[in-house]
């Protein structure tokens, strides 16, 4: 049986760049998710309003959303080779 | 009324300028200059019929009602979307490589090609989606009617079911022709996309319009506004935590499981790098519908009279403002929203139903002559056409039995619901190997069940279909069973409840389905293919018999592809495998392809039958492995063979040596032994002769005659000897021996044998048992005593022993009677023992020997005759033969 060429462990400055991008576009839906359930944690008291101001987090929350995954498309290249999970863990 | 009417113009306009530009768009296409359609904000913007009427006009009903809980709706698809790296990428990449045209198609190709499956999806599909296209009849007809009235004519029911209708045919007339334009799903529609894009431009700009307006033109500034919506009814907002988590979870499901979501973001995916554009674009486009919702609810409920329907303060606060132009745009926009969604969802509904449903039931009641009889291209099209009549149709009954009572919101989510039933089955397919048919039918089925009971029938009404006994007690009176109480937990938001329940069920009657059964080869294969797309995106490599025809493969796409495509793919196909002309050879690997092709036109289902027809069964079937394990075997058998007849070679050949070795040997002993014969011959002849001639000169005395006479009479005797036993042996050899058959025991003829060899002066010792010798025989006598002269003879001669001794014993071995001879000499050595019962054969010690070499070769013919035998028998302290008797 042909012998497995194992991906080099450490990679130069701009493919190493890359995974890390990767990683970005993978955890900023997590984060997303739990920024914008904050709103629900905030006290309720009866007279105080907080529309406004819950309006203007969300809302910027949802902007920087938007801003990062624009730099990402930017900014991860097409042409990187994927890399398998166990790979990724291996750096 | 001038209003009305310029909005009548105003609409036709319209849709005449999506005719043509969607006209436009098909004849650049078909002209190969679609580039600009290919683009990524094309993209992006088809995308954009999430948000449809509900959005448009419902949002702000919504954010009116609930506060900023509408947000829930476009945050769920964002996070999905900014996401893609998880899912969407996942499910476009095998959306492609798989030529999926359907989220019916994917779940059915998924587990095993399933029709069933995919028959059930279907359903689910139409049934949730019906209350929705019911929904954007609803949204036209009620900015038609409020039109009307702001012209000074009320509108009865009559009026918006006569509105409904026509604007549910031109939706039908506008989907045919745009959307069943093509066969093959996977060429896309590039008219409907194109128009959708517009229609998305339109929208956007309406509903931006209008919160400029409302924000700078009503309210008087940002702040201002920050103000108003602090001091309305909305500051009261208290969001129940649970429903902002649960809706945000269902809106991002609906967005991957929704058919017309699936439709653009996966079949209608040119390319898979528009995804990257997408995934901030997207968001951006729900981030600027969203953004003025909540200042025109605030607005509205402070400028409207109280009682108007929020959910139509886009179009009213224009109107009554005397902004005719903005709120005819604003129409325009809610117009827009309602028939791309119900064109999208048509399109993909339509699929679904006439490749799941249609086509596989109007092939099986062809029988096996779907083959050979019409043409199947133009059955699908027409399927596809009047399953988009069907499925706006059914809006429209749904539109004219609910009478648009319901706010327009409930109707979204409780579509929503049902259409993320598909979820568990959708993504534990795309993730789990170990996922199978019979776990996404048990989990399909009963989160389809949780949520008709739960929240689709009680939609209704109390009462109206479920009667009010059951919501207060329970079916049968089983009060855990309560449609809105499931395990009599009280209290939870029916929709929330609606949602856990059928969701928490499903996933577990699809996990506990998966485990439980055992997935058919083709599923197995499938799901291989699924779960690990990226591995292998290169295309599936399933086992095929090539039993099909090329001839018929093509005659049969020809009727779904139609003639100059399908010849094409032949062609093409030819060529590649260096051939002439339209017929390759029918490889595995160019079924898989047709197989993806036609799969394109009638889902995979339905083509994988097809192909299956012709390639007698299906491409894997349980027959088709077990075939393969056979020919495995084959292989193992022929090879055992191969080794068993090369053991045999070896045997042949080592017995070939053998008697090589033994002739070499033979022909060393033939030559010593004619040396041994001429020398043998002539030492008798030598002394007659010379004794003769003393004789003859005639001067020697009386006593030296007769010696000399004596002399020469030995010698005579012992050429007579000689001569005889050569004839005896040929005459043996020959055959042409006359037995004389008699009886006698054997101990006569050993005595007889012992008694003749006595006569010639043996020094050896016998040693026998007599007692054992009692042993009646029935043959030639004379002969077998030849054979123990011989024996005991050779004994005499060659036995080197200082005391020479013979043992004579009998025993009975495997029923034969033995006599073993055997003496107490040095034996036989190993690379003679071979060759002593051969002619001539004569060890080397010939100085001893009376006789020439014959002897033993006499026994052995002798025996032979006799029907016995007597072999060497080695390892006996001495020579030692075996007679066996006969």
């Amino acid at each position: 049986m042909a012998q497995k060429i194992r991906p080099p462990q450490f990679l130069a400055r701009s493919s190493y760049r890359q995974r890390r991008l990767r990683d970005v576009a993978g955890m900023l839906p997590i984060f997303g998710i739990l920024l914008l359930q904050v709103p629900i944690l905030w006290p309720r008291e009866e007279g105080q309003s907080l529309t406004s101001n819950a309006m203007i987090y969300v809302f910027a929350i949802w902007i920087l959303l938007i801003c990062l995954a624009l730099f990402l498309s930017k900014a991860i290249r097409k042409d990187v080779p994927e890399v398998g999970e166990g790979q990724e863990e291996a750096n | 009324m001038l209003t009305y009417n310029v909005l009548i113009a105003v609409a036709f306009l319209y849709v005449a300028f999506l005719f043509g530009i969607a006209f436009y768009a098909e004849r650049r296409a078909r002209a190969g200059r679609s580039g600009w359609v290919r683009s990524p904000w094309i993209y992006t913007l088809s995308l954009s019929i999430y948000c449809t009427a509900w959005t448009f006009y419902g949002a702000v009903g919504y954010a009116a009602r609930s506060g900023l809980e509408y947000l829930t709706v476009y945050l769920g698809p964002t996070i999905i979307m900014i996401g893609w790296w998880w899912i969407v990428r996942k499910l476009v990449r095998i959306g492609r490589s798989q030529r999926i045209t359907s989220i019916a198609d994917l779940i059915s190709s998924r587990f095993g090609k399933s029709t069933s499956l995919g028959v059930i999806v279907t359903l689910i599909a139409v049934v949730a989606a019906t209350p929705y296209l019911a929904l954007q009849l609803q949204s036209v007809t009620l900015s038609f009617a409020v039109f009307a009235e702001a012209g000074g004519t009320h509108w009865t029911q009559v009026d918006l079911s006569r509105a409904a209708l026509w604007v549910a045919i031109g939706l039908v007339v506008f989907t045919i022709v745009f959307g069943t334009r093509n066969l093959d799903a996977n060429e896309r529609h590039h008219g409907v996309v194109i128009a959708i894009a517009v229609e998305a431009v339109v929208k956007l700009c309406a509903l931006v319009a209008v919160g400029v307006f409302v924000v700078w033109g009503i309210a008087g500034g940002l702040g201002e506004t920050l103000q108003m919506i602090d001091a309305s009814p909305i500051s009261k907002w208290q969001q129940p935590a649970g429903r902002w988590v649960g809706l945000t979870f269902l809106a991002g499901a609906a967005f991957l499981c929704l058919p017309r979501m699936f439709q653009v973001l996966v079949v209608e995916n040119v390319n898979e790098d528009h995804l990257s554009t997408a995934s901030w674009a997207f968001p951006l486009y729900v981030m600027l519908m969203s953004l003025f919702v909540v200042p025109i609810a605030v607005v509205g409920l402070n400028l409207m009279p109280s009682g108007s329907n929020p959910d139509l303060f886009v179009l009213t606060l224009p109107l009554s403002e005397g902004w005719n132009v903005l709120a005819i745009f604003s129409f325009l926009g809610g117009f827009s929203s309602a028939t791309s969604m119900v064109i999208v969802a048509t399109i993909a509904l339509a699929t679904m139903v006439s490749n799941h449903i249609v086509v596989p039931i109007w092939l099986s009641s062809r029988g096996a002559g779907a083959v050979v009889a019409g043409d199947i291209r133009l059955v699908v099209l027409l399927s596809r056409r009047i399953s988009i009549a069907a499925v706006v149709l059914s809006g429209y009954i749904y539109f004219r039995l609910s009478g648009g009572g319901a706010a327009l919101a409930a109707i979204g989510l409780i579509s929503f619901v049902g259409v993320v039933q598909v979820l568990p089955s959708l993504v534990g397919g795309l993730y789990w190997r170990g996922a199978t048919r019979w776990g996404a039918f048990a989990g399909l089925i009963v989160g389809f069940a949780v949520w008709a009971w739960c929240l689709f029938l009680p939609s209704f009404g109390q009462g109206a279909i479920i009667p009010v006994s059951v919501f207060e007690h329970g079916p049968f009176g089983i009060g855990w069973l309560r449609p809105e109480a499931l395990f009599a937990i009280e209290g939870i938001d029916p929709l929330l409840h609606a949602l856990l329940w059928s969701m928490l069920l499903n996933a577990i009657a699809f996990f506990v389905g998966s485990v439980a059964t055992f997935p058919a080869p083709l599923e197995r294969l499938q799901g291989a293919q699924f779960v690990n797309v990226f591995e292998h995106s290169s295309g599936a490599k399933a086992w095929t018999q090539s039993a099909a025809e090329a001839e018929d493969l093509l005659i049969m796409s020809q009727r779904i592809l139609g003639p100059t495509e399908a010849q094409q793919i032949f062609a093409q196909e030819a060529a590649a495998q260096g051939k002439a002309g339209y017929l390759p050879d029918v490889t595995p690997a160019f079924i898989q392809g047709l197989e993806r092709d036609l799969a394109g036109s009638v889902g995979a289902a339905t083509a994988h039958a097809m192909i299956g027809q012709f390639t007698q069964g299906s491409s894997i079937s349980v027959e088709d492995l077990i075939a393969v394990a056979d020919e495995a075997a084959q292989i193992m058998e022929y090879s055992n063979r191969l080794e068993a007849k090369s053991a045999e070679q070896d045997r042949t050949a080592r017995q070939l040596r053998d008697a090589n070795e033994k002739l070499t040997a033979l022909s060393i002993q033939k030559d010593a032994f004619l040396s041994q014969i001429s020398h043998e011959l002539r030492t008798p002849m030598t002394s007659i002769r010379a004794f003769s001639e003393i004789l003859r000169d005639g001067d020697a005395d009386t006593a030296t005659v007769e010696r000399y006479s004596g002399i020469i009479h030995d010698e005579a005797l012992r050429l007579t000897r000689l001569l005889d036993d050569l004839l005896d042996l040929s005459v043996l050899e020959n055959g042409q021996v006359n037995l004389n058959i008699q009886e006698g025991s054997l101990k006569t003829l050993l005595d007889r044998a012992l008694s003749a060899t006595d006569a010639s002066g043996r020094r050896l010792i016998i040693r026998r048992n007599a007692a054992n010798e009692n042993y009646l025989l029935n043959t030639d006598l004379d002969r077998l005593t030849q054979v123990f002269i011989n024996l005991i003879t050779n004994a005499d001669k060659y036995c080197d022993a200082e005391a020479p001794e013979l043992k004579i014993s009998m025993r009975r071995i495997g029923g034969r009677q033995v006599v073993d001879f055997i003496d107490n000499g040095s034996g036989i050595g190993k690379e003679s023992q071979r060759v002593i019962f051969e002619k001539f054969s004569r060890l080397s010690d010939h100085r001893k020997a009376g006789g020439a070499g014959l002897g033993l070769a006499i026994c052995r013919e002798i025996m032979a005759r006799l029907g016995g035998d007597i072999v060497y028998l080695p390892g006996q302290g001495g020579a030692a033969f075996r007679v066996t008797l006969p």
